[in-house]
């Protein structure tokens, strides 16, 4: 048996729980089904969605490229200021995204930090689809390096010591240990990573602005629609409702295996 | 391969020289924090001495420059067998022969041998989690030997294991250890005696005594090989018949062995069955009498140990009662003087 919760922390929870669902309920009921596939098929709509997938599943795969990487020397280095670069590498999870676009911009935009010298090379990055993935690469690195370094630690050293006694170099530790103990971890935040770029709108407005079928991505088309076809931008909206829980459910089942697995 | 190992690490207080000969099964002994962890874990290169060398034959492995614990081949088992969890038992065995570039059906067949070898080739295709303790424990021997280790290391392998198995996991050790250099890391006395050829006492950092491993048992020089040999011990300086400790115990005995000087250090080694237990002192007998409180009473074949600090003396049921013994009872511990066996520390 279980030991329970005071009684009077029910209704709060239940409050909470319908705070967050009824929104969700609303969307639905506002739904206009007779028209609904029209609108989610519209030009402009296919157009979105697709250039939202196209990207989010490109930065998703960016954000695992940089991130493994990340993850593995936060978790199984110490070096001095770790703590720092721990915190800066996360802070886009706190930073609104609007200053994290504006920050892209004088990084990569023709003014930039960076900008003079890819303009050089003949590389315009603002403005452009390449823009919108970093934008959402940026935002959503840190879902990838902390679900994994968590894991990371979570798993532990000792496989990988026992390993390296077996005569398993790093690089072999790594992909046949490392890498297999914590893939639920590495599923799962890859999975909320990609989850944070197909939301992604601040940012993505910002640095890589709106232009149809370049960067105009799913929130930011629904944020156009919503002033002049409330019904389309409600129909889109359920579509991304759906992709989130399925996301949510992906990432959940992620969850379970690697506790099942530890 | 004979290793040799010198090595300090000042912040566990350990410094320790240790040789084992090629072929030669080595235990390591000694209380909890004594540092033999720490040793197989410098022989395995997983932690660097502040000072030290060890050698592996001609082979430098700590010393001017470190050789990382995947080069050295020493592999390591530990309490628990940590086998690769995503792996089954057949490729956790091959791990090793595929870490060094072994074909993947040859490292699979290679696996098989050593499967069979510890009696476990029916796990062949169990996962981990699929197996019982004393299963993965034998599948990780299969796993280290298959290594082909040229230096065994084996943390109290069989601590985690129900009792029920671990004399058929000691006898297939037994086997599989003949002829190999090996360091095994016991708290068990039967370990010390069944696989070892020769026993290391450790105490805070320092080895205290080595020798065979039936001579140590039989004529303990330090407290923990008498603890675990089940002897009682008084360490102290000969002089006028007695053994007398630091702390003012003195132990009539019978010294053997090299001749004794007045002064020298030697310890008092008596067996619990050679102790007799009275309420009050026994007056005008030669026999040492050793005022004790006692500290618990235990079950002990069909007699009673009792326990007084480090002292134990095994009195029948009977007596026990009759005295009316408790934890805390002062009793004085009588023991002949021909029943003690006196030598040089």
């Amino acid at each position: 048996m279980t030991p329970g919760v005071p009684r009077w922390l029910l209704l709060p929870a239940a409050l909470g729980a319908a705070f967050v669902l009824l929104p969700l309920v609303a969307i639905v009921a506002r739904v206009p089904w007779g028209d609904f596939d029209e609108l989610v098929t519209s030009e402009a709509s296919r157009e979105a969605l697709l250039l939202s997938l196209r990207t989010s599943a490109t930065s998703t795969v960016l954000c695992v490229l940089l991130g493994v990487p990340m993850a593995a020397v936060l978790a199984r280095t110490s070096f001095p200021g770790q703590g720092v670069v721990r915190s800066l590498v996360l802070l886009p999870l706190v930073l609104p995204p609007v200053v994290g676009g504006l920050a892209l911009l004088y990084t990569f935009g023709r003014r930039g930090l960076l900008g003079e010298t890819l303009d050089v090379l003949g590389v315009q990055v603002a403005f452009s689809t390449a823009a919108v993935v970093l934008a959402q690469t940026f935002v959503a690195l840190p879902f990838l390096v902390l679900s994994l370094e968590g894991a990371l630690r979570t798993a532990g050293e000792r496989y990988e010591l026992v390993a390296a006694t077996l005569g398993a170099r790093p690089t072999t530790v790594f992909r046949r240990v490392t890498l297999p103990l914590v893939l639920p971890g590495l599923l799962s935040g890859a999975v909320l990573a990609f989850a944070r770029a197909l939301g992604e709108f601040g940012a993505t407005v910002t640095f890589a602005g709106s232009l149809e079928g370049v960067t105009r991505t799913m929130p930011t088309q629904i944020y156009l629609l919503r002033e002049t076809d409330a019904d389309g931008a409600v129909a889109l909206s359920l579509v991304l409702v759906v992709v989130a829980v399925l996301v949510i459910g992906l990432a959940t089942r992620g969850r379970t295996a690697a506790r099942g697995l530890s | 391969m004979t290793l040799l190992l010198e090595a300090t690490v000042a912040d566990r207080g350990v410094d320790v020289a240790l040789e084992v000969a090629a072929g030669e099964t080595v235990a390591l002994l000694g209380p909890n924090g004594a540092g033999k962890s720490t040793v197989l874990a410098v022989a395995a290169g997983l932690l660097r001495p502040d000072t030290g060398t060890v050698r592996l034959d001609d082979h430098e492995l700590t010393g001017g420059r470190v050789v990382p614990p995947h080069a050295r081949r020493t592999a390591l088992l530990a309490q628990d067998p940590l086998l690769f969890p995503h792996l089954t038992a057949l490729d956790n065995v091959a791990f090793g022969p595929r870490s060094a570039g072994v074909r993947r059906r040859a490292a699979r067949d290679s696996a098989r041998r050593w499967l069979a070898e510890v009696g476990a080739a029916d796990l062949a295709g169990r996962r981990p989690g699929e197996l019982s303790g004393g299963q993965a424990q034998r599948v990780a021997v299969a796993r280290a030997l298959a290594a082909e280790p040229r230096l065994l290391l084996l943390d109290e392998p069989m601590a985690a294991l129900d009792v029920a198995v671990t004399p058929a996991l000691r006898q297939t050790l037994r086997r599989v250890l003949e002829g190999r250099t090996t360091v095994v890391v016991t708290h068990d006395v039967l370990d010390a005696l069944l696989l070892a050829d020769r026993v290391v006492v450790l105490d805070r950092g320092r080895v205290v005594e080595q020798g065979p491993a039936a001579d140590v048992l039989a004529r303990p020089r330090s407290p923990f090989a008498a603890r675990i040999a089940g002897l009682n011990l008084v360490a102290g300086r000969w002089s006028d018949g007695a053994v007398r400790s630091d702390d003012g115990r003195v132990v009539a005995g019978t010294p053997s062995g090299p001749v004794l000087r007045e002064g020298d250090p030697a310890v008092a080694v008596f067996r619990p069955r050679a102790v007799s237990v009275f309420r009050d002192p026994p007056g005008g007998s030669p026999r040492t009498a050793l005022a004790v409180v006692v500290t618990d009473l235990e079950p002990h074949g069909d007699q009673v140990r009792v326990r007084a600090g480090d002292l134990a003396a095994d009195v029948t049921a009977h007596a026990a009662a009759e005295l009316d013994l408790a934890p805390g009872t002062p009793v004085t511990f009588s023991v002949k003087a021909t029943e003690v066996d006196v030598y040089a520390r």
